[in-house]
């Protein structure tokens, strides 16, 4: 099922890989008094929160808007009366909210539907009403869509018992009428058919309308008799610009704001119940429900539809919440016992649905909100004095006077809020969770049902064979020496996944003519911009490898629980013991488990052909066990042997898998695989990823047992465990990657694409993975298979004694093909530096040769053009060909100075662009050379670790790239070790030498599509000039994530491919994350083409291009500009050493060592001529296929087509028809960037600031402006900012100069890269991302004097405030969400109390927290200091202590140091006591409280100066060890100095 | 791998020579082995490059990074292993082996390549010396018979590669024993034959059968040939050398630099030889040709007891230093100083020689020369004139021309057989199949790609082996 007013998939759209995120709110009377103002005030919710929606192309045409709301019965009983028909009273009677076709006859068949269904539920159908609408306030893309709106009024029946059966008959009347529809149409005509709301308490009013225009759509809502006591309102952002109605929300019980990650793992887990699933309450009702899940809605919808379920089946709301988003549970010790029983209980019931996620429900009864383990939706709320509860995604978003509100919070990560009408009481968390753990003596349950493997006695664990027996099992699984060398031995010697550096160049698996592991034909798939990575080191608390093995317990029987017994383990990686516990598990545990071996190997003389008919055995083995009631099965190749062929475990895996989901018997069986094959991070992935509950990786070691002598002193015991934890740290970060935080949610989740395999095995074995390119099937994995075996069994001398080379991560001569090879890198070298063209003809020539190998998707294109060259001389001239290259992302810092400036100054001479990469730059490039040339970088790159991202930074850009994802290593941070952070690279990154340096990897201030275009926003009103581009890479889906980046209103987006370069990234990532450009651009130029975007955004690509012919074929699939990042670095001398990681760079590169640096033989010219050579080929290329400019290329995908000429047996099967496929749209629509985004600057009040601080900002005098400031005005400050840094760099003006005095809610990003100079002080409150990037300017925000609010008991301010800030101060008086500080890297801020996560990255600055503070505290802190006031002494709890010291603050010794400096510490002493960190903490410490009082006049403040004695030792010191260390060092070097008469400051 | 900061701390230290002195007084080897620890620090200087340009460069893809790594760690053995899986026999190359895989190796760029050759070399001789070396003897036979013709490196490394995938191979050798110009053309002081012969003990327990003393065409017959074998293979070399048709060339004392290497050579090994003997004893050596045989001219007519030696060559001097920038990791044109050169010799360049000038019993006892100079031509191609005025004569009463070969003898077996040539008179046949105009009859080594060094030799022995055997059984295990 799709939903309607999405097109058809065509070539590579398909609307299954839509996304939406939104705005949510609510409001309510907690006593439940019902008024059309809460109506009226439900819809202004949405109104101020606009701005979290999109506009597509069409103006008038949002993305969906709608409301949930008690049903009106006064307006509806009135006007049923006029239709004549008489509604019973409330309760009695249901109204369907139902959305109709156009099309009269389809029409009539769902009415008749209606009339069939209800009756024979024993309801009485009452009649149907019009419902008015005025269309004329669609806009036109929607109207062809607009369904025919009608309400249908239902009578309870005499049988139904009370208005919970009521309901739940309502919900199998929809069901069934939706499935009669549905069946009995199949020509598409029931599009329109879909019912938002069929209920006794609520209804759904919703549409592709913009948010203002839902009432004038609807006018029952403005009908003053239109009443409830609660209103649930929200507004979509999705990626798309098509009019589908029904995926507007609110659903039936929900709005859901954020993405479920492992959504195809749930739908799959929900069909895998039915043979288990039967409720008490539902009895054969629960038959006419299936399909439970409408496979193709949104995740939202699926969502829904599952909690429906719950609820039906007699779970309450909140618990039914509670299961499917739970808090994270497993690693947590603060959790009560009683609650984490109830969650360990439910975790075998049911797979958490995972990911960002506020979820706002209500059933007309209850209203309330819960939020996802990690807290990534804003959710904020406040409690009037006259009962009533607003809570959305942003504060202020209704005008209440502040003297009214009596509450004002945030809901926390896990943590759910509820406000029950009936009652007329709102349930906080606490007492909520706590009732629910405690009804059902869950702990005594688990106690008597939850084995764990770990404690049933011990088995004898299988033995290493001997070496020669191992190579050749070894061979025919595969192994390589590569497995050895770069996996299997590091990960047993360090625990960690492994590390390398430069992108992969080698072919993708179908293109490769070495027998590749079906493995390596899946690429994992990554968060970007719709729901962020997670950082599974940092945030390790939401992290979870519990995996439960075998038969699940029946959903829908909450209380049949003791009956049925489960399989716990730790992690789903199992040592042979663990995997012998569970093989004979049948003779413990009362007889509650039966494990059955099945054999995964069949006889080798059936050969390639016989594996079909293997595999069908297989299936029809596991249905027979499961049928005689084993109930646990090990998929099993330990039986490989000469005569026996292994069937890859990933395919019998997930054959077996989809198989007992189709019969309906997976959750009555657990799956464990057995297997030789598994030993990179990512054949678990797959496995788990494809059903395996858990995974024994026997081969992997009984390998490292063989090299136990090469192991150091490590025990071989100790190895396998360091192995097995190196595994699971691999697969923690794999997850994570995609923003999954639990094994149990990711297992089946099938987060993967499919490259090169095609649709029939797709479907039959791995159900609903995405392939698009087509590729092999059985018979060719069957024959790579063979291959290996017979290869491991046969006489080749070279296997003899050896693995097979491998060559994948260095090039080798009978390794993997490599496109970078001895002979590319020599000619490409030798060109540029002599500028001889004919030797980079032969480059280009040794590059594009596909005659033997295929190194890449495009070696299989044939570019015929358009039939009619051009004279060359009518092509466009080289320098408008430059204008559009760029070189790629690489920091200062992971390259070295002289690379870095070489480049930029080539592509300066050139008119192209260079990267600043991640890494801020220096001042001193800002100004033309004496020579004329230039070292600026015209794009700054942007990126989570905002390294000196600063106004002056950003001022001084003309593209500036967000990176949300890197072709290496998506979804990951970066990580610049401490030993390459000098005191150069420190200065420019606002950091500390010596101390190493994270890149989280989400940005924080992007957990979905509407933040992003939030921070489009920011760095818009900083630097209107700039282009804002955003970087994704190419995966299944980017296309689609590229339209909501469009729609963002960025001007600009890079599509990089999976081969892209990387100073350091785990091996599992470069090789196996991402997909190719040439997929990942035509899905972006084909979906924006189709949703009429293309035309505002400017679309390039990068990752691995190396020739005209790839910059050709980049054009013609759709790109304006080009990403040559490798290729350049070439040209300057890189030699592919992949050494980047090591700093030992031989050529002066990728290293900081000052030897090598002087080994730099790079030179602007090379890199010049490399891309005046490639221009002037392209130029050839282009009039050899007939075009005059590259505008006339882009898109041209018609001019390419396969080359038939290839005959190979893997790549026969590739169908790139989807690749190649153009959009049939208008002559109208653009098809390359032609226009530029409207950013609405225009609205920013700092239009207004700038006007009044002209003398200021001229002349440097004072000035003081008055604002008033509501939610809508967000990014308040950042233009005036940016106006102070064009002028003054990063010194601004002196303090106090523009002195602003605001008064009410701030939108988000107040004061975002705030200049020095500019004091923004705000009597009110804020949203999200307060001082983002704050640039020296001051930030004070504290209550209205009219406030009744204790300040330090309510929030203040929302999340990721001060994230990434370099410089300047904040005083907040109040509590912050979570996240507060940030990666700060030198700002200065007392805050009254903050969330989870406080100070995580913080590099430098000081933080004061006057209150409580959440969980992780200073996790990956590596610099600057924090003192928290820890009254109850349990802050070490909360702290992560990973890399921080609590020490106590020595107030004794500080004052005696202070009285015998006497007067020199009062005089100019705050300078020193602030940047000698290793001292003066009280004194520091006094200071900032003091200023905090100064600007807030807290109370808080003053309390604690006027105990200062008492007070102090409550004051814990958060010092990062590195940071103290660096410190240390830095002050010996420095007092060495002093000796000798030279002084330097310490610290910063 | 390596240690990753190895070239950072550790110089490059190589084999050192035996004093020039004591040298020159013999026809033994007189390079001095690294010692056990320094080889390993050697070792570690490897930085385990993502692109191995050694491993490239090295025209059997010996596997660099790995040996030197197990080196580094002391696991010799292991090191062997992977050795001799791309290399039959890598104590020739690790003793006279020119080694382009130094001069490609990514610490050259900074004139300090790992040791590799010094590297190659311990390990086999290790293995000799331990023991590891055995033959490996095929388990099954597959009764194809397959003629090799000509027993130098390439015909060696075809035959044990043939031997080992369980063929019934013979090596037919024209001369006394097998070894070609290792055993005849390389002087003893580089290379000691004892060296060669326990190769080919291994070999004839592998199964291949010597063929000694026999001339195809002469003592059997190209027909008799090709009725008894599946396959054949070519491996004669290209030694046909190239002559200098001057006036004075039949003077006395005018000599092919081979007659006067192969002759020492036999002189050493006790053989027997029916040409009178060519000695520098006593005499003004001239060696006209700049290479490697010129240079083994040098050091063998020292060794002798040259007078004085001269060395000259027609092209320029090459510069002493390469532009790495340009030339990396390609062979540059160097000026190449050999241990032979250091024992005793003049050398000069651009010089071309007019004439031999001889006294009245026809002895030469000069060679006129003349200066010349090379300029680009209008399409860049360097042209080489004679300055005028600039005649000279070198006193010499031997002159040895060691200016390379054109081509394979093509009286006899070539012509015999009738395969095809290529333009310059090779054996003609490509790398894939290394298969002649007659279909089994393959060519591999100088005979098919002219003249060239010894590692060359053994690849294409290796290769045309992969050849013969897929072409006898239909498919092939050996590596390429």
């Amino acid at each position: 099922m799709k939903a309607s007013g999405l097109p058809d998939s065509q070539g590579l759209y398909d609307p299954a890989l839509e996304h939406d995120n939104c705005g949510v709110g609510f409001i309510c009377h907690i006593k439940n008094q019902a008024s059309h103002e809460i109506v009226r005030q439900g819809l202004q919710i949405l109104v101020n929160m606009d701005h979290r929606g999109a506009v597509g192309a069409d103006p008038l045409a949002g993305d969906g808007a709608g409301i949930i709301m008690q049903i009106p019965h006064e307006l509806l009983s009135e006007e049923c009366a006029k239709l004549g028909f008489k509604l019973p009273a409330p309760g009695e009677y249901a109204v369907g909210q139902v959305f109709l076709p156009r099309d009269e006859a389809a029409r009539n068949a769902c009415l008749k539907a209606f009339d069939a269904v209800v009756p024979s539920e024993g309801q009485e159908l009452l009649g149907w009403r019009d419902v008015p609408v005025d269309n004329s306030c669609l806009g036109e893309s929607v109207k062809p869509a607009e369904p025919v709106m009608r309400q249908v009024f239902i009578k309870k029946g005499a049988a139904i018992a009370d208005e919970a059966a009521f309901e739940r008959k309502l919900y199998v009347i929809r069901k069934r009428v939706h499935h009669a529809v549905w069946d009995s149409v199949a020509d598409g005509s029931h599009a329109n058919f879909y019912m938002p709301s069929l209920s006794s308490r609520t209804i759904v009013y919703k549409g592709m309308v913009l948010s203002g225009n839902l009432a004038v759509y609807y006018q029952d809502l403005r009908d003053p008799r239109c009443k409830s006591a609660l209103a649930l309102a929200h507004q979509r952002f999705s990626t798309n610009t098509f009019p589908s109605w029904e995926l507007a929300q609110p659903f039936r019980y929900l709005c859901h704001n954020g993405e479920i990650n492992t959504v195809r793992g749930n739908i799959n887990w929900m069909a895998a119940r039915k043979a288990t699933m039967s409720s008490a309450i539902l009895g054969e009702d629960l038959d006419k429900l299936w399909p439970l899940i409408g496979d193709g809605a949104s995740d939202s919808a699926t969502f829904d539809n599952a909690l429906e379920l719950l609820v039906a089946g007699g779970y309450s709301l909140s618990h039914a919440m509670m299961m499917m988003i739970p808090e994270a549970w497993d690693s947590n010790p603060l959790m009560d016992a009683d609650r984490r029983a109830f969650y360990e209980y439910h975790a075998a019931l049911m797979e958490p649905w995972d990911g960002p996620a506020a979820v706002c429900f209500t059933d007309g009864r209850q209203i309330g909100a819960t939020l996802d383990r990690n807290g990534l939706r804003p959710a904020r709320y406040v409690v009037t004095d006259d009962d009533f509860v607003i809570m959305g995604s942003e504060v202020g978003v209704l005008p209440i006077p502040e003297r009214k509100i009596v509450k004002k919070w945030r809901l926390q990560p896990g943590k759910m809020f509820l406000i029950d009408l009936i009652e007329g009481r709102i349930i906080d968390d606490a007492e909520l969770k706590a009732g629910l753990a405690k009804s059902k003596p869950y702990q005594k349950w688990l106690n008597e049902t939850q084995i764990k493997v770990e404690d049933l006695p011990p088995e004898n664990p299988a033995m290493a064979p001997d070496h020669d027996t191992m190579l050749d099992a070894q061979q025919a699984f595969g192994y390589t020496q590569e497995d050895l060398k770069h996996f299997i031995k590091p990960m047993t010697l360090t625990g960690q996944d492994p590390i390398g550096s430069m992108g992969r160049d080698t072919p993708i698996a179908v293109l490769s003519d070495r027998p590749k592991m079906l493995f390596d034909y899946f690429s994992q798939n990554f968060a970007q911009v719709t729901n962020p990575p997670i950082d599974p080191i940092r945030e390790e608390l939401v992290m979870s490898l519990v995996s439960l093995i075998g038969p699940r317990p029946n959903l829908l029987a909450p209380d049949d629980a003791g009956s049925k017994k489960r399989l716990e383990v730790r992690s789903p990686i199992l040592g042979n013991l663990d995997l012998e516990k569970i093989r004979h598990i049948e003779n413990h545990v009362d007889r509650a488990f039966k494990t059955a071996t099945l054999s995964m190997c069949y006889p080798a003389d059936q050969g390639a052909t016989g594996m079909e008919a293997a595999l069908e055995k297989l299936f029809a083995k596991a249905e027979e066990v499961v049928r005689d009631g084993f109930n646990i099965i090990i998929l099993s190749d330990r039986c490989l042997d000469a005569d026996h062929i292994a069937i890859p475990s990933l395919l019998a895996t997930a054959g077996v898998h989809h198989h007992l989901i189709r019969t309906g018997m997976r959750t009555s069986v657990g799956l464990v695989v057995e297997t030789g094959e598994a030993r990179r991070v990512h054949d678990f992935c797959l496995l788990g990823g494809y059903g395996a509950e858990a995974i024994n990786p026997y081969l992997a070691l009984d390998t490292i047992t063989d090299m136990a002598d090469e192991l150091d002193d490590i025990s071989v015991e100790d190895a396998h465990k360091r192995y097995i934890k190196a595994i699971s740290k691999g697969m923690l970060k794999v997850f994570s990657k995609m923003g999954i935080s639990t094994f149990q949610s990711y297992c089946g989740a099938q987060i993967f694409d499919a490259i090169g395999l095609n649709a029939e095995f797709i479907e039959r074995f791995f159900t609903k993975t995405a392939s698009k390119v087509g590729g092999i099937g059985i018979h060719q994995v069957a024959e790579e298979t063979v291959r290996r075996h017979r290869e491991a069994y046969g006489d080749n001398p070279l296997l003899a004694k050896h693995l097979e080379v491998g060559g994948e991560l260095a090039w080798r001569q009978r390794g993997e093909t490599h496109a970078w090879t001895p002979e590319t890198i020599s000619l490409l070298q030798h060109a540029v530096r002599k500028g001889d063209r004919e030797t980079y003809r032969k480059y280009e020539a040794a590059m594009n040769a596909h005659d033997k190998q295929f190194k890449n998707l495009r070696g299989l294109f044939k570019l015929k053009g358009t039939g009619k060259p051009v004279p060359l001389d009518e092509v466009e001239p080289i320098d408008k060909i430059c204008k559009r290259f760029a070189t790629g992302a690489m920091s200062f810092g992971s390259i070295s100075w002289e690379a870095h400036t070489t480049m930029a100054i080539a592509m300066n001479r050139l008119g192209g662009k260079s990267n600043t990469g991640e890494g801020g730059e220096e001042a001193v490039r800002f100004k033309p050379m004496e020579n004329g040339d230039s070292m600026r970088s015209a794009i700054k790159q942007v990126a989570s670790g905002r390294f000196g991202v600063t106004a002056e930074y950003l001022v001084n850009a003309d593209d500036i790239q967000i990176k949300m994802a890197q072709g290496a290593k998506p979804g990951e941070g970066g990580q610049l070790p401490g030993h390459k952070v000098d005191e150069w690279i420190a200065r420019v990154r606002h950091s500390t030498p010596g101390v190493g340096l994270i890149s989280p990897p989400p940005h924080h201030d992007i957990y979905s599509i509407e933040d992003l275009a939030q921070l489009i926003h920011d760095l818009k009103n900083v630097n209107p000039k700039a282009r804002i581009s955003v970087k994704l890479v190419s995966e299944v889906g980017v296309g689609t994530v590229a339209a909501g980046v469009s729609k963002a209103h960025a001007d600009h987006v890079t599509i990089s491919g999976f081969d892209g370069g990387t100073g350091a990234s785990p091996l599992t990532s470069t090789q196996h994350a991402g997909s190719p450009w040439e997929i990942g651009l035509a899905e972006t130029h084909q979906t924006l083409v189709l949703n009429k975007l293309r035309g505002r955004i400017a679309v390039q690509v990068d990752g691995g291009l190396r020739t005209a012919r790839d910059v050709v074929v980049g054009a013609l699939l759709g790109a304006d500009e080009f990403g040559v990042a490798t290729g350049a670095l070439i040209a300057a001398g890189c030699l592919m050493m992949r050494k980047c990681h090591l700093n030992t760079c031989p050529v002066g590169i990728a290293t900081q060592n000052p030897e090598l640096r002087k080994l730099f033989p790079g030179e602007p010219a090379h890199v010049v001529n490399f891309f005046t050579f490639l221009s002037e080929e392209m130029r050839k290329l282009m009039a050899e296929l007939g075009f005059r400019t590259v505008n006339e290329m882009i898109g041209r995908s018609d001019c390419i087509e396969m080359n038939d000429a290839i005959d190979h047996w893997k790549t026969n099967g590739l169908d790139f028809s989807r690749l190649l496929h153009r959009p049939n749209v208008g002559a109208e629509v653009a098809v390359y960037n032609t226009e530029t985004q409207d950013h609405g600057l225009e609205h920013a009040l700092d239009n207004g600031l700038i006007v009044e601080a002209k003398n200021a900002i001229e002349n440097g005098t004072p000035v003081k402006i008055s604002v008033e400031l509501i939610n809508v005005n967000r990014t308040f400050g950042a233009m005036l900012s940016g106006r102070v840094a064009m002028k003054y760099g990063k010194a601004g003006l002196p303090e106090d100069t523009i002195y602003i005095d605001a008064v009410g809610t701030a939108g988000q990003s107040l004061g975002a890269w705030l200049s020095p100079g500019i004091t923004i002080d705000l009597k009110g409150d804020a949203n999200d991302y307060v001082g983002k990037g704050l640039s020296g300017g001051r930030i004070v925000i504290r209550p209205t004097d009219d406030s009744p609010l204790i300040a330090e008991d309510n929030i203040i301010v929302g999340n990721t405030c001060l994230y990434g800030a370099t410089l300047g101060e904040a005083f907040i008086r109040g509590v912050a969400g979570e996240r507060f500080a940030v990666r700060n890297s030198g700002a200065k801020t007392v805050v009254e109390g903050v969330g989870d996560h406080g100070c995580e990255y913080m590099t430098g600055g000081i933080v004061v927290v006057l209150g409580h503070t959440g969980r992780n505290f200073a996790a990956g802190m590596s610099g600057g200091v924090a003192y928290v006031l820890d009254e109850a002494g349990d802050f070490e709890t909360r702290c992560n202590l990973a890399q921080v010291d609590l020490e106590p603050i020595a107030a004794e010794e500080e004052k005696m140091e202070a009285e015998a400096q006497g007067g020199d510490l009062e005089g100019h002493g705050r300078v020193n006591v602030e940047h000698d960190m290793t001292r003066y903490d009280a004194q520091r410490l006094k200071n900032l409280i003091e200023k905090h009082l100064h600007y807030t006049g807290s109370a808080r403040a003053r309390m604690i100066l006027k105990n200062w004695d008492a007070m102090l030792p409550k004051f814990v010191k958060v010092m990062p060890v590195d940071y103290r260390r660096a410190l240390q060092e830095m002050q010996a070097k420095n007092n060495a100095a002093e000796h000798v008469g030279v002084n330097t400051s310490v610290g910063d | 791998m390596g240690k990753p900061t190895g070239f950072l701390e550790f110089d490059r230290h190589d084999r050192a020579y035996a004093p020039i002195k004591e040298r020159v007084e013999h026809y033994k080897e007189f390079v001095i082995p690294l010692k056990d620890d320094e080889l390993k620090t050697q070792g570690s200087r490897c930085m385990d490059c993502g692109i191995p340009y050694c491993h490239n460069g090295c025209p059997v893809m010996n596997i660099i990074p790995e040996f030197n790594d197990l080196t580094y760690h002391g696991d010799m053995k292991a090191a062997l292993e992977v050795l001799h899986s791309t290399n039959n026999f890598p104590e020739f190359t690790g003793r006279i082996c020119p080694a382009p895989c130094e001069a490609s190796c990514t610490l050259n760029i900074d004139d300090h390549p790992v040791t590799i050759k010094t590297i190659e070399c311990a390990i086999i001789d290790r293995g000799w010396a331990e023991g590891w070396v055995k033959p490996r003897i095929p388990k099954t036979h597959t009764d194809k018979t397959v003629a090799i013709i000509g027993a130098g490196p390439a015909g060696m490394a075809c035959a044990q590669q043939l031997a080992r995938a369980g063929h019934r191979v013979t090596l037919f050798e024209k001369n006394t024993h097998a070894g070609g110009l290792l055993r005849y053309g390389i002087p003893d002081f580089k290379l000691d034959k004892s060296i060669i012969d326990r190769r080919l003990g291994q070999m004839q327990t592998e199964g291949v059968d010597f063929r000694p003393n026999t001339c195809i065409g002469v003592d059997v017959s190209v027909a008799k040939l090709m009725e008894d074998f599946d396959a054949i293979v070519l491996s004669g070399g290209a030694e046909k050398p190239r002559d200098l048709p001057i006036p004075g060339r039949e003077l006395n004392g005018v000599h092919f630099a081979l007659e006067f290497l192969t002759q020492q050579n036999r002189r050493n090994g006790n053989e027997t030889f029916a040409e009178t003997d060519i000695l520098a004893a006593g005499k003004n050596v001239l060696v006209i040709g700049g290479g490697d045989t010129g240079s083994d001219c040098v050091g063998t007519s020292v060794r002798q007891g040259a007078v004085s030696v001269t060395q000259i060559e027609i092209l320029p001097k090459p510069p002493t230093k390469e532009n790495k920038l340009t030339t990396w990791p390609n062979w540059p044109q160097k000026l190449r100083t050999s241990s032979s050169h250091e024992e005793g010799c003049t050398r000069d360049w651009n010089v071309v020689t007019k004439a031999f000038v001889g006294d009245a019993n026809g002895n030469l006892k000069a060679a006129k020369c003349m200066r010349v100079e090379w300029k680009p031509d209008d399409k860049g191609q360097f042209q080489m004139s004679e300055i005028a005025g600039s005649e000279f004569e070198i006193p010499c009463e031997r002159a040895f021309l060691a200016m390379g070969f054109v081509h394979p003898v093509h009286e006899g077996l070539v012509n015999d057989l009738g395969v095809a040539k290529d333009g310059r008179g090779n054996v003609a046949a490509d790398t894939e199949n290394y298969q002649t105009s007659n279909p089994k009859v393959f060519a591999a080594g100088d005979m098919r790609r002219g003249q060239s060094l010894v590692v060359w030799a053994i690849r294409e022995g290796r290769q045309a082996a992969r050849a013969v055997d897929e072409f006898l059984m239909g498919s092939t295990e050996l590596p390429r």
